[in-house]
């Protein structure tokens, strides 16, 4: 398909003029957006980027270096509460506040790495598991993060209040541009990172580890430093969840979490930066608004609500959504293991073939 | 005091060491850690709960049905999920496991609600004996010590002396081999689906009587008997219920010493055993070919 003939068309951030023009297009789309929306979307698209942060940062584990992360709720529940920690009781301005919470998730993934060095496959998804149940007690342990009852998110001030200098982002619409410019940032990065030495090392462990380490690929600090960048990638996501989200508890970081963060990345596609953007945006919009008031839903809502009331429990109709994203889970593995991602290559050389 | 704690540990531990078993069979057999495996055995418990509650039927009726749904629960799940799933990686096979495990939780879920039920066992802990002064056993302890040691006999018996425990067997140590001499594969496949669904429904059952039911109630019972499974190597039976009488003493001393700290103790205990010794403290060494 495409060719590349020097190594600084491999490393451009555009590989054509095409792909240029629809990226430009779509980010005007994106800063044009609140100008039309509604505002209940604006709040949807907040958590739509969020999760995008999060599974891009989730594919550089999974996707890129083929490690198992089933704990990343943990990372997230870190960045989130380390992120407001450092704004109510050390007063530090939002945006220090943010990259550090990044930093401190970073460095827990740095500590779940390190056992992970030893472990492979299912061995590593339980040992993950266990660390994002482990963090989530122990947050709701301690009084300081507001235990089981929960942490109210503080004012995002994006200024310096101790200088007099607020910038107090209240609406929705505020905070989807900042979110929208890390977004921006952090795929970006993703992207770079992918073309570096770093990235092509993380790529050469998921092929053959052993293979990569007789080419000299140090799989110690590689390996800690995918589960790093990785738990970096969740902090940030966290950080900006909670202003998104306003309210958490440490239950809202559990298990199931973990598991739909794996499902993004999944079904998006693993191992390329479009699939996880296109799967955070579809699980997160089936997750938040359509599986959430399934029962108001156009002709199958009422038909399931009867249904309910026949068979089963009409309080239970919640649960539905959980049922659709394991079958999502299940036929996507069985029917498209690329994911979505694996669809879209798939049109695109449809149509470069026609009528062929 | 010290007493009391080592039977409570030993009874506890006898029932991660029973569910441990369960997920062993399947991942000796097919290699895959089956994720669902605590959701299979809640959606069995809770079908127990049902015929209890509603039909009023007896226990031992209520049980013999539900270990029939069990194991058409395990086959089904086997039939339905795995084997449609050409050569799948690692982690797809992960993904399938966890799908199936959002699926039935959503399915309990939306037959029998979110809220905590009691499970009715005829075995309670309000019954005790004390045998030797100062160490009190519920009828619930002896429950789980029979049930266990009867099961652990039954299954030394199945897989030494009958052709389908032979049969299984030959499957776990060479898959290719056993095709040749004529075993039926995918059958053994769905025969160890459908046993260990069964096993974990009757673990599952002394976890429901010991805590309360709701679709949720299999997490934390699951990560720990991984982590007794992790304890004993994950392949050997034996190993793996002595791995969860470990298990249950180290939780329980640890959490009489730090009661707060309780939940921590598998993910400490997994990690600690993966680093030092992978393979387990009963299994042979392995080591991965290239």
């Amino acid at each position: 398909m495409d060719m590349k003939r020097e190594y600084y068309e491999d490393i451009e951030l555009f590989s054509s003029g095409v792909v240029l023009f629809w990226s430009a297009a779509f980010l005007v789309f994106l800063f044009t957006l609140p100008l039309w929306a509604e505002s209940y979307y604006i709040y949807l698209l907040n958590l739509i980027m969020v999760h995008v942060i999060l599974a891009v940062g989730l594919n550089i584990l999974v996707g890129y270096t083929g490690q198992i992360s089933l704990g990343h709720a943990g990372f997230f529940a870190i960045g989130a509460y380390a992120t407001v920690f450092l704004i109510s009781y050390f007063h530090v301005p939002f945006l220090i506040a943010l990259p550090a919470a990044g930093l401190i998730a970073a460095f827990f993934g740095f500590l779940l790495g390190l056992p992970a060095l030893r472990l492979e496959g299912p061995y590593l998804a339980i040992a993950t598991l266990g660390f994002g149940l482990a963090i989530m007690h122990i947050i709701g342990r301690w009084d300081i993060f507001g235990g089981r009852m929960g942490l109210h998110a503080p004012a995002l001030d994006l200024g310096i209040p101790k200088a007099g200098l607020s910038i107090i982002l209240d609406s929705d619409i505020k905070m989807y541009y900042l979110i929208l410019v890390i977004t921006i940032l952090m795929v970006v990065g993703a992207i770079n990172l992918m073309k570096t030495r770093i990235g092509r090392a993380f790529v050469a462990i998921r092929d053959s580890d052993i293979a990569a380490e007789v080419m000299g690929v140090n799989l110690t600090i590689y390996k800690t430093l995918a589960f790093a960048v990785s738990a970096f990638y969740a902090g940030i996501a966290g950080g900006l969840f909670g202003f998104v989200l306003g309210f958490f508890d440490p239950f809202t970081f559990n298990l199931i979490l973990s598991i739909i963060f794996l499902v993004m990345v999944v079904v998006g596609g693993l191992g390329s930066i479009l699939g996880p953007i296109m799967g955070a945006t579809l699980i997160t919009y089936l997750q938040y608004d359509l599986l959430k008031n399934i029962s108001e839903a156009p002709y199958v809502g009422d038909l399931l609500v009867a249904f309910s009331r026949r068979w089963l429990t009409v309080v239970g109709l919640e649960n539905f959504g959980s049922i659709v994203l394991g079958l999502i889970m299940i036929t996507i593995i069985i029917f498209e293991p690329l994911g979505m991602f694996g669809i879209w290559i798939r049109i695109k050389k449809y149509w470069k073939a026609w009528p062929f | 005091m010290i007493g009391q704690l080592i039977v409570e540990g030993l009874a506890i531990g006898a029932c991660y060491g029973l569910f441990a078993i369960a997920f062993v069979i399947i991942y000796k057999t097919s290699d895959v850690i089956n994720f669902a495996q605590g959701e299979m055995a809640m959606l069995s418990t809770f079908v127990a709960y049902h015929i209890l509650t509603f039909y009023h039927y007896p226990f031992w009726l209520a049980f013999i049905l539900t270990m029939v749904f069990a194991v058409l629960l395990g086959i089904v799940v086997e039939f339905a999920f795995l084997r449609p799933a050409k050569e799948p990686s690692v982690l797809g096979l992960i993904v399938i496991t966890l799908g199936a495990e959002m699926l039935l939780m959503g399915l309990a879920g939306w037959k029998w609600g979110a809220e905590q039920k009691a499970f009715q066992f005829p075995m309670s802990f309000q019954v005790t004996h004390e045998p030797i002064k100062g160490v009190i056993i519920n009828d619930w302890a002896i429950g789980v010590f029979v049930t266990t040691a009867i099961l652990m006999v039954v299954l030394y018996l199945f897989f030494k002396y009958t052709r389908l425990g032979v049969a299984m067997k030959a499957t776990q140590q060479n898959k290719n081999a056993a095709k040749i001499m004529g075993i039926r594969v995918e059958r053994v496949f769905s025969f160890a689906w459908g046993l260990s669904s069964l096993l974990g429904a009757v673990a599952a059952m002394f976890f429901a009587a010991r805590a309360t039911l709701d679709p949720n109630y299999m997490m934390e019972p699951f990560l720990r008997a991984f982590a007794a499974a992790v304890l004993g190597g994950l392949m050997s039976i034996p190993g793996v219920v002595i791995g969860g009488e470990l298990f249950g003493l180290i939780e329980n001393f640890f959490g009489y010493m730090w009661p707060e700290w309780k939940p921590i103790v598998a993910f400490l205990v997994i990690i600690v055993v993966l680093c030092i010794r992978p393979s387990g403290l009963f299994a042979k060494h392995y080591v991965k070919k290239v």
